[in-house]
């Protein structure tokens, strides 16, 4: 079977943020940027299926800048068998992204699609709910574990109370969360020969999708800050001051 | 303006959450309805019905919804959604699951975890692990957002709304429950707790988390962890405090052999106070500590149960 996979281009997951002076939006000049930490386990859990030979073929996607054909390649790199650039510079909310990979889903025709729950800048935490949607699929979302059968897929979610397992319908839509797997590196010899794997850009206006948003971003700003507290130097003392300078205990 | 909450439950509890989620509704304005879908959910209704300022539960009881699977859910609030300008649920791992889903079939936007209403279309929401907080402005005719409990007090119970059956049938044909493995603890829910103590990679294995216990029992707490002491096994998932884990903000918050990194302050920052306790003085909890406390756990641990 097909899988589709989903990666974002995304600042790395040690960079912490500022915001713009003019508060327009985060600053992103310079900043260090990769795939979107849970696109790397989606990615992974896609390369293991083939492994298994349950997968067939790996279409990896992205929808963003020409620079997040890296991602792309690393996707590649990793042992997806092809890429689809769907290229804009515009900023693309979840719902245009579901958007545009229910489009690249009508075209391949994916048994499997995996995402990742979230992405790191939006934090978000909608785009696969939404292309279930469209598709009218089912979702797995959140996925500790994704056991594929025979027109099903079982699907282990990690859910605020521990953890609940669903059968879906294939084709399907499932969701990465950080205990599917633990993503391997891409070897130097792999990242050589994803360069000539093919890789195909498309626009949203091929694909027949407005991306335009009906949400708007008015402003950025930074958080409160917390004051830089004090070191205590024993056991009494913290116990002191939480008694008598915080009084959070009796 | 109507607003309509899709309610957390389990085992026949309304979630606390959801008493959060209406006071963020109150700031919105207008009529607040709540929906309760599963199975047998009666007492569930009863108890959503005393939350200030709802207006009507509306009950969807069938087997269909037992499990709260996004699939029916999402159908069963496109059958309502017609009636409403916003429609609000808990960031829960159920929120977060069906919202988006309603969301693209009514083909608008899904806003995540707002921590604040400016007005009834203008929200504050966390981006960048809460290192930056964005106001956001839909211009979409149904609003559909989830709400970041920590961020809004807790509503009322004095309420009482009147309790309406939905009679809208939803079939599932794409998912099914298989089954469910739900950690028992007598402790309170993470995100409700008034004292939090949390464990990371420096507990070094499941079974020293037991140090936390006797400190726990002491002061109420419900217990937590970092990632990498849940990835490591030590603890199971549903104790992941962070940025893709559960979101805390305690009186108390006390963090044991936890390094700081981006991704957990994401989720315990807004603690009143917060406690570190860590052996390497350069951690960066130190930076967000009201109290720091350099030192090894183990021995720290036990002399803090004794005189706590
Ligand atoms: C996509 C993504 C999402 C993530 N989401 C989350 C999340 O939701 N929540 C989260 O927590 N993390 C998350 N992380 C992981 C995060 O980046 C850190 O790796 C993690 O928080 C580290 O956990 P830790 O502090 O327990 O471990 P470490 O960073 O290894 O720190 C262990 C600390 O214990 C101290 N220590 C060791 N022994 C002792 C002792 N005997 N006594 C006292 N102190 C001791 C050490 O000095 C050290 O500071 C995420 C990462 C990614 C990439
Ligand atoms: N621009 C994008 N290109 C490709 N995939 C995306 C994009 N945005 C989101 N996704 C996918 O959707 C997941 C969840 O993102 P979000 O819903 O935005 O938090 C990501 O991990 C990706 O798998």
């Amino acid at each position: 079977m097909k899988v589709l996979v989903a990666v974002k281009r995304v600042i790395d997951y040690n960079v912490k943020i500022r915001v713009k002076a003019d508060h327009s939006d985060v600053d992103l000049t310079n900043v260090k940027m990769a795939m979107n930490p849970f696109c790397e386990i989606a990615v992974e859990e896609a390369v293991r299926l083939k492994e298994k030979g349950i997968a067939s073929e790996i279409v990896a996607v992205t929808v963003g800048p020409k620079a997040a054909q890296e991602q792309l390649r690393t996707a590649l790199a990793l042992g997806a068998d092809r890429a689809i650039h769907v290229a804009t510079d515009e900023r693309v909310e979840s719902l245009a992204v579901a958007k545009l990979l229910k489009r690249v889903a009508d075209e391949e025709q994916p048994q499997l699609v995996i995402l990742g729950k979230q992405a790191i800048d939006t934090d978000n935490n909608q785009t696969g709910q939404m292309l279930a949607a469209l598709t009218g699929w089912g979702q797995g979302t959140f996925a500790s574990k994704v056991d594929v059968k025979d027109g099903t897929v079982d699907v282990t979610r990690e859910i605020d109370g521990g953890l609940q397992t669903v059968a879906l319908k294939l084709p399907a839509v499932v969701t990465t969360d950080l205990r599917l797997n633990e993503p391997r590196y891409a070897k130097l010899p792999d990242i050589m020969k994803a360069k000539k794997k093919p890789l195909d850009t498309k626009t949203p206006e091929e694909l027949g999708v407005d991306i335009a948003s009906k949400v708007s971003l008015l402003q950025a700003e930074a958080p409160a800050e917390r004051k830089g507290g004090i070191k205590v130097g024993s056991v009494d003392e913290l116990l002191d001051k939480l008694k008598n300078e915080a009084k959070v205990i009796s | 303006m109507s607003i309509l909450i899709l309610a957390d439950h389990h085992d026949g509890h309304l979630a606390s959450a959801t008493a959060h989620v209406v006071t963020a509704a109150q700031q919105i304005g207008g009529d607040i309805d709540i929906l309760i879908a599963g199975q047998d959910v009666q007492g569930v209704a009863e108890q959503a019905a005393k939350l200030d300022g709802v207006a009507r539960v509306r009950v969807a009881d069938n087997p269909v919804y037992a499990h709260q699977l996004a699939e029916p859910l999402a159908d069963l609030l496109v059958v309502l959604a017609d009636d409403y300008s916003h429609v609000l649920a808990s960031s829960s791992t159920t929120g977060k699951n069906v919202l988006p889903r309603l969301a693209a079939l009514k083909d608008v936007a899904a806003i995540s975890d707002i921590l604040d209403v400016v007005s009834a279309d203008t929200f504050k929401r966390p981006i960048y692990a809460g290192n930056a907080i964005a106001t956001v402005q839909s211009a979409d005719p149904l609003k559909v957002i989830t709400v970041r409990g920590t961020a809004f007090d807790a509503a009322g119970e004095t309420g009482s709304a009147t309790i309406e059956a939905v009679d809208a049938v939803i079939d599932n044909a794409l998912s099914s429950f298989v089954d469910e493995r739900l950690e028992q603890s007598e402790r309170p829910e993470l995100s409700a707790a008034r004292v939090v103590i949390s464990g990371g990679r420096g507990m070094g294995n499941g079974e020293n988390f037991k140090l936390l216990d006797g400190i726990a029992d002491k002061l109420g707490a419900a217990i937590g962890a970092s990632r990498a002491a849940v990835d490591a096994g030590f603890v199971p998932n549903d104790m992941q405090v962070g940025q893709t884990g559960k979101i805390v903000a305690p009186e108390l918050y006390i963090a044991v052999g936890i390094s700081g990194a981006i991704q957990h302050l994401a989720g315990m920052k807004d603690s009143k106070v917060i406690v570190a306790i860590n052996k390497d003085e350069e951690a960066p909890i130190f930076q967000v500590a009201d109290y720091g406390l350099v030192g090894d756990l183990f021995q720290v641990l036990p002399e803090l149960e004794g005189k706590f």
